[in-house]
């Protein structure tokens, strides 16, 4: 009796019935894809909301002027120092845009518009808040550098200065000074209650021309290279900061981490992550009962077959052997096909939602299916295979 | 000569406490090599129960059962699993084939249990068929036998291992009386070989093929009629 010819029995007994042994592959199926796939959609709307937290800038940092001591005489913060943020001593720093704002009235025609914030600033800006543009180019280096009238609007500006006309290339008046609209940045939404897209952004030496003049600057604002990069970036900022200052004791700038934010991304992905487990935990007990379900039926249906075999003189090896062998191919067979189903399903957006697979949970899913298939279909049969002959003929 | 089988106050209880049947109350048996014995006896009077002890599907409750003068109370189940594989053949009344396996791979059967060799085995398990007369039915299904084809069948299955011992519990319970007149046949001529044969019946005509009658009263042997 070679393990060759148990394995031919195994073979057999699946072929022999098609529907069987086709239903139990679907249910380990629907076991192992439904995991894969729930757990990629938890996994997609906890990096969608990353990914939204991350468009407000939680990689950023911004640095504003603060008054000085008694005693003690405020530096403004300037350009050069907005510069000397970037560089070998800051390597978690990506970018430092210095910043100029402003209030400003803007007008087209015979409309007028005040303008929630006019910002002057390099192209850098841009990138740092994650401003897209939607229409036209932003300004360039070279725009900063001519101080060139040219000027990005948001969509805001864009609709209630220009309704139903093309802003590109109009000329608009910002405080009677003529500038050129080059471009309309994609809309943000309005985040509490400040309206993102009601702004303005011009080269920085063209707003200290035209409207601020060569004070301090209003802000510098630093991307860091990541969102865990930011105290790292925060700290270099800061020594560099207190050289260039002299600073000793208190600073004449202030640091906003953006703190809140952080916290509240923590948060989320703290939350997400434990949906995500109850998920998994969850789809894989369901899978898991689907397949227990599946394999005893099963199994139970062919005691009697078991009984035939035991009566004619097979050893208890050989039908533990046999429908061993069968739950590992049906098993496998199912998990597999689970898998490809769970892989291909997490290609479509679903819910709203554009599943993340996580290729931990595949495995996950892939190995608790099969071996709860290989438990369940072979427990019940070295079980029956222990009945004396008799009692597996006559079961029911 | 020595007995095949020696059956010493054999008891065999189900259940217990106040449901407990008492299938067998002390029955003895002595079977001689090569001997055809019917066993008879009404309904619920402990036949079936005999045989399936007899042919090591269950264990009894009490008593010996001794098979070619050893003791099977002191085999474990591999030794009792070769026991069926290679002393004895068993037919049922309800054929028991494996379902959806062709007739041929379900002769087949216990010579794959016994290690035969696969060419060996298939011209063993023809030859088998053929001896049953169903040459030309060997791919059939048992789904796609009538009654009488299948139990053929479970005849070729326990004799294809020539057991010593071919044990029958109504081989032709379920058959018409040409299907019977064949089996019976069969058995006949097994019996003629050399190999013993103890078949129960409820029909006088089918034991009187044996050459005795066993007659089983309330789990005991309440006669030998010759
Ligand atoms: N598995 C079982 N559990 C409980 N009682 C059983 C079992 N098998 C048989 N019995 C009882 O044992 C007694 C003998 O049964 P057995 O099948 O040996 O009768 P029999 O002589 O073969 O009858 P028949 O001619 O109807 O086939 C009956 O009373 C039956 O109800
Ligand atoms: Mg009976």
């Amino acid at each position: 009796m070679r393990i060759f010819e148990i394995a031919a029995f195994a073979v057999r007994g699946l072929t022999a019935n098609k529907m069987r042994s086709g239903l139990t592959t679907l249910g380990i199926l629907i076991g192992v894809a439904s995991v894969i796939l729930l757990i990629a959609v938890g996994n997609g709307a906890s990096s969608a909301v990353q990914q939204s937290i991350a468009g407000l800038g939680t990689n950023i940092l911004t640095i504003s002027p603060q008054r000085a001591q008694p005693g003690s005489t405020a530096k403004p913060l300037t350009t050069a120092d907005a510069a000397a943020l970037v560089g070998q001593d800051s390597p978690d720093v990506r970018y430092a845009s210095p910043v100029v704002s402003a209030q400003a009235t803007a007008g087209y025609g015979d409309t007028t518009h005040d303008i929630g914030q006019f910002v002057g600033s390099d192209p850098r800006y841009f990138d740092t808040t994650n401003s897209a543009v939607a229409q036209g180019n932003l300004f360039s280096d070279n725009d900063v550098q001519q101080a060139r009238k040219v000027v990005v609007i948001g969509s805001t500006v864009a609709t209630q200065l220009f309704p139903g006309i093309d802003p590109i290339g109009k000329s608009m008046l910002v405080n009677n000074i003529p500038f050129t609209v080059v471009g309309v940045l994609a809309a943000k939404g309005s985040s509490g209650l400040q309206d993102a897209d009601d702004l303005a952004v011009a080269p920085l030496t063209t707003t200290q021309n035209a409207l601020t003049g060569y004070g301090s600057l209003t802000q510098i604002v630093v991307q860091a290279r990541s969102a865990d990069a930011l105290p790292d970036a925060q700290a270099q900022v800061t020594t560099i900061l207190n050289g260039r200052h002299k600073i000793a004791g208190t600073a004449d700038y202030r640091i906003l981490s953006q703190d809140q934010l952080l916290t509240a991304r923590t948060a989320t992905t703290e939350t997400f992550t434990v949906l995500l487990a109850s998920v998994a935990a969850i789809s894989l007990l369901v899978g898991g009962i689907g397949i227990t379900n599946i394999m005893l039926v099963t199994v139970t249906e062919r005691i009697r077959e078991i009984g035939i075999r035991k009566a004619v003189g097979a050893p208890r090896s050989s039908i533990l052997g046999q429908f061993l062998i069968e739950a590992t191919l049906l098993s496998l067979f199912g998990g597999a096909l689970g898998v490809a189903a769970g892989v291909i399903g997490s290609r479509f957006t679903i819910a709203g939602i554009q599943p993340v697979l996580v290729p931990s949970s595949v495995l996950l899913a892939f190995a608790v299916s099969a071996l709860i298939g290989l438990f369940f279909g072979s427990y019940p049969a070295s079980r029956a295979a222990k009945l004396r002959p008799i009692e597996a003929l006559r079961h029911e | 000569m020595s007995p095949v089988i020696e059956v010493r106050d054999l008891r065999k209880t189900y259940g217990s406490g106040d449901t407990a049947v008492h299938a067998l109350r002390g029955l003895d048996l002595t079977v001689q090599k090569g001997e055809y014995i019917a066993i008879m006896g009404a309904s619920g009077s402990g036949k079936s129960t005999l045989l399936n002890i007899l042919g090591c599907l269950d264990v009894p409750s009490g008593g010996k059962y001794l098979l070619d003068g050893i003791d099977t109370g002191e085999f474990d189940e591999e030794q009792l699993s070769l026991l069926r594989n290679r002393k004895i053949g068993f037919v049922f009344q309800s054929f028991n084939l494996v379902p959806r396996t062709t007739a041929l791979a379900n002769v087949e059967l216990p010579l794959v249990y016994a290690g035969v060799r696969r060419a060996q085995r298939r011209e063993r398990a023809l030859a088998a068929l053929d001896l049953v007369g169903l040459a030309d039915r060997t791919h059939h299904r048992p789904n796609e036998l009538s009654g009488g084809q299948q139990q053929r069948v479970a005849i070729a299955r326990a004799l294809v291992t020539s057991p010593a011992i071919v044990l029958a519990d109504e081989p032709t319970g379920n058959l018409d009386t040409d299907s019977s007149r064949e089996v019976l046949g069969i058995l006949d001529r097994l019996n003629a070989s050399g190999r013993t044969v103890v078949l129960i019946t409820h029909e006088d005509e089918v034991a009187a093929h044996a050459m005795r009658t066993v007659r089983v009263v309330d789990g005991r042997v309440a006669g030998v009629l010759v």
